[in-house]
């Protein structure tokens, strides 16, 4: 058993490095991770690039013009757009992280479940399903917000549980695909525990369809609660949250358009950049799906 | 076997139904504090808190409250509104009209743009066409729509001056919202018309019509399309139900008077009937939608209902 764990350490090696090689042949994949690693970058060093405080107000410079101090101007309040933003990639940041760990902690073993078990826990399990996806798009988050309450970690809650029936249908529909495979014939023949079989078998190897998903749900996560947060829905003032941030820019659209410019531009570019990364990562992890 | 297959998928939509209705029956349980003040408001007075309580059955077993619930539902009695007194059937009639006719405006907009720019970009694989329109699509999958419908307004109402930005007074205040909302559709059914061409026009039957000398345009416009459009419009029914629900947003830049924005409302004045009233109503909307899709694929193709 050791020696086969060990010959497979090599292999997946060279499989990530296969799906690199992949990955940087295709430019828009190449954007794509560039603009990731960039809203990366700003969201952990955000205190280092920000060149003002994003809280500081100053209402006699309120709705100023972009210039050299101040390159994409101030908001309603006087405040640096600029760091906002940056300081903005961060919030959006931990929501993405969070949505994504509610959504695939509970929708990947939930379809798991659903597929090895198959007959009653399948029903039970896609019936849930089904309800849950009879919320078309954001009306589900909506909805758990008007339970939950406004604020960011609802927003979290509400936008991470509205993801879960879309990773247990994905997760279900891969280890439906693998369960039939000779290898987990084989080691169920040999007595290998339901548990083991899940854990060794099914999980690993449904996992890039998982991760691409997981990367293209980055982009609709930090949407939805970009929308949410423009709702009025979202983080309290004066966190710096893009959604919120174009909310305050919308009134003054006629005498400040820049206000709602730049951070609507922002959550474009981010979310350019993640659907770029996940259609790049799809085509190198599955040359099969391909189009 | 179409009769089979309509009973079967009808079937399937009542538990569906159920649940969406025990998510919402339980939405207003699980909040901090008492359904009765919750449902009746901040303002009500004691009167009005106990008629509210009797209403929704408070002192009985949940099962029974659930009866209960249900019961109205198919009264189409979906309780009062607190912020208005009004009843919230009546609410959402006067609203649900609007975000209809912005959601079909939309969808046709999205199929018409869509669908075509989809054949042409799947024909001409890797012509300088298909990657544009298809760069353009990815960007109409990652614009916020509320940022799309602040910069249309920016600039074809502020800017240019040519079209009305807000309110539902004519039919040009329809044009931006509807361009709007139907921007992440039209790039979706786009993408899927592409891929959808790309593999029909692979199959043996398309290369039979070309080797029997069809001009590319009768084998694309007689045979391909024909089977190439199947997946497209089960991708056109679900965005239709998408929208009706997407609208919140769209609705809210525009200041346009369908039930998103209604929502909205609901949600942030804590106004819990007509936030139950309006995902009920959506939800069964979209529920219904999907099942008219799944019966009309179907009948485009037969293999589905023998599965």
């Amino acid at each position: 058993m050791e020696e086969i764990v060990k010959k497979e350490e090599p292999r997946e090696l060279s499989q990530l490095r296969e799906v690199f090689r992949r990955l940087s042949k295709r430019i828009t994949a190449l954007i794509g991770l560039i603009i990731v690693i960039i809203f990366l970058v700003s969201a952990i060093l955000a205190p280092l690039l920000s060149p003002h405080d994003p809280i500081e107000h100053s209402l006699v410079h309120k709705l100023a013009n972009p210039s050299w101090d101040y390159p994409l101007g101030r908001d309603e309040l006087g405040r640096c757009i600029l760091s906002r933003i940056i300081y903005g990639a961060r919030i959006s940041l931990l929501i993405g992280v969070m949505v994504i760990s509610i959504g695939v902690l509970v929708g990947v073993p939930l379809g798991v479940i659903s597929a090895y078990y198959g007959g009653k826990v399948d029903f039970i399990v896609q019936r849930f399903v089904d309800t849950m996806l009879a919320f078309p798009g954001i009306l589900l988050a909506l909805t758990l917000i008007a339970m939950l309450g406004v604020g960011l970690a609802n927003v979290m809650i509400a936008v991470g549980v509205s993801t879960i029936p879309i990773y247990a249908r994905l997760a279900r529909s891969s280890v439906l695909a693998i369960k039939a495979r000779q290898f987990v014939e084989a080691s169920k023949s040999i007595g290998a525990s339901n548990s083991r079989i899940i854990l060794r078998h099914l999980i690993p190897n449904s996992l890039s369809p998982i991760i691409v998903q997981s990367t293209l749900h980055m982009a609709t996560a930090i949407l939805w609660a970009a929308g949410l947060g423009f709702l009025g829905l979202g983080v309290n003032p004066p966190t710096p949250e893009w959604g919120a941030m174009l909310n305050g820019g919308r009134l003054y659209i006629r005498v400040a358009s820049h206000v709602a410019t730049f951070p609507g531009l922002m959550i474009f570019i981010t979310v350019l950049g993640f659907n770029l990364l996940g259609d790049g990562l799809r085509d190198a992890l599955d040359p099969r799906l391909k189009t | 076997m179409t009769g089979q297959y309509i009973i079967r998928r009808l079937l399937i939509m009542i538990p569906v139904l159920m649940g969406v209705s025990l998510i919402i029956f339980t939405m207003v349980r699980v909040i901090p504090g008492d359904p009765g003040i919750i449902m009746a408001g901040p303002h009500a007075t004691k009167d009005q808190v106990d008629q509210i309580r009797a209403q929704l059955g408070l002192d009985r077993h949940p099962v029974a409250q659930y009866m209960i619930f249900v019961g109205n539902l198919f009264r189409a009695d979906l309780g009062t509104s607190t912020r208005t007194g009004l009843p919230v059937t009546q609410e959402i009639m006067a609203r649900f009209p609007n975000t209809l006719l912005l959601a079909l405006a939309s969808i046709l907009i999205a199929t018409a743009l869509g669908v075509l720019t989809g054949i042409i970009a799947g024909v001409k694989q890797n012509s300088k066409f298909d990657y544009l329109s298809m760069l353009i699509a990815l960007f109409g999958l990652s614009m916020p729509v509320f940022w799309l419908g602040l910069m249309l307004m920016l600039f074809f109402s502020i800017k240019l001056e040519w079209l009305p930005a807000v309110g539902a007074d004519s039919f040009w205040h329809l044009i931006l919202p509807a361009i709007t909302l139907g921007a992440n559709s039209t790039a979706i059914i786009a993408r899927m018309t592409r891929s959808s061409m790309l593999e029909v026009i692979r199959l043996d039957y398309i290369r039979t019509a070309k080797a029997k000398g069809l001009t590319e345009k009768l084998v694309i416009s007689r045979h391909a399309l024909k089977n190439a459009l199947i997946p497209v419009v089960t991708v056109i029914g679900l965005q239709t139900g998408t929208l009706l629900g997407g609208a919140v947003l769209t609705e809210i830049v525009f200041a346009w008077p369908g039930i998103g924005r209604l929502l909205v409302e609901a949600i942030l004045a804590r106004d819990y009937p007509v936030v139950q009233g309006v995902v009920m109503v959506v939800a069964t909307m979209f529920i219904l939608v999907n099942l008219i899709v799944d019966i009309l694929y179907s009948y485009l193709d037969p293999r589905i209902r023998y599965q």
